[in-house]
């Protein structure tokens, strides 16, 4: 457990809380985003280059725009004078603790604590993409098929509807 | 020992991570009223599951078969996927009731 550990929890715990608690949601996407950088921080802690890049290219660069753009069309950015919070918050906020509270048992009673550390793995570009050429070829394809179907079905979806003008 | 394994193992430092960030999403998923707030915390959810893939990947004992690593390739590329027709949803809806406030869309409501 090092220092750059603990920075990295810190501020990415941090930043979750602000992305679920703020009320004006702009500052939410923001809080988002840096709670998504925090998570490639780790993944680069973690030894894997790879997915902690993707990860900064996908939701620091997609998502989380895609974020502010559906914030800005559905002028979510105009604080509400209402309450943030749904009708059952309480029951809401009952849950997570419970889960968050048999999740944190499960792990302090896991037998995988038990095991040794074992070596930095050192895992480069070529491995991983030899990997999703030869055994991972089908569920590469599969995952492209998904997102072409997916971006189509969104922009169908997003239209304006027939007959409304 | 349950406890020293627990102080010194980086793992449980990691899975730890992931339950709170998993907890901190499913809080907001099911307590605010933006939709787009809700989708949000699905997406922070779906990150918690990736970080404990890749840090099962990191203390196994055969990481160069890369299972872990690509199982969180795919996850993104799914989560993109989500991300995309969820927001498409959340327009759509605006659209048709004005709001894009989950309280507010109640039709089917009994």
């Amino acid at each position: 457990m090092n220092i750059f550990f603990a920075i990295i929890a810190a501020v990415t715990i941090a930043a979750a809380v602000a992305a679920m608690s703020l009320r004006n949601l702009v500052h939410c996407a923001l809080a988002l985003a840096v709670a998504f950088a925090g998570l490639a921080a780790a993944y680069l802690e973690l030894g894997a280059q790879f997915v902690g890049f993707t990860q900064i290219l996908v939701y620091v660069g997609a998502v989380a725009i895609l974020v502010v753009f559906a914030i800005l069309l559905t002028r979510g950015s105009e604080t509400s004078p209402h309450s943030v919070l749904s009708a059952g918050w309480l029951s809401g906020i009952l849950v997570a603790v419970a889960v968050l509270a048999v999740l944190v048992y499960a792990i302090a009673k896991s037998f995988v604590l038990q095991n040794a550390v074992p070596a930095q793995p050192t895992v480069t570009v070529k491995q991983i993409g030899e990997a999703l050429m030869t055994k991972f070829v089908l569920p590469l394809e599969v995952v492209g098929l998904l997102l072409t179907a997916a971006l189509i079905g969104a922009v169908i979806i997003a239209l304006k509807e027939e007959g409304k003008k | 020992m349950n406890q020293i394994a627990t102080q010194l193992n980086p793992l449980a430092g990691y899975l730890i991570l992931s339950a709170f960030i998993f907890a901190i999403g499913l809080a907001g998923a099911l307590t605010r009223r933006s939709a787009i707030i809700v989708l949000i915390g699905i997406e922070l959810m779906l990150n918690a599951a990736n970080l404990n893939f890749i840090a099962f990947w990191r203390f196994s004992e055969h990481p160069e078969a890369l299972t872990g690593i690509m199982f969180a390739i795919f996850s993104i590329g799914v989560a993109a996927a989500e991300a995309a027709v969820g927001l498409a949803l959340i327009i759509a809806i605006y659209r048709h009731y004005k709001s894009a406030n989950m309280d507010d869309v109640n039709s089917l409501k009994g």
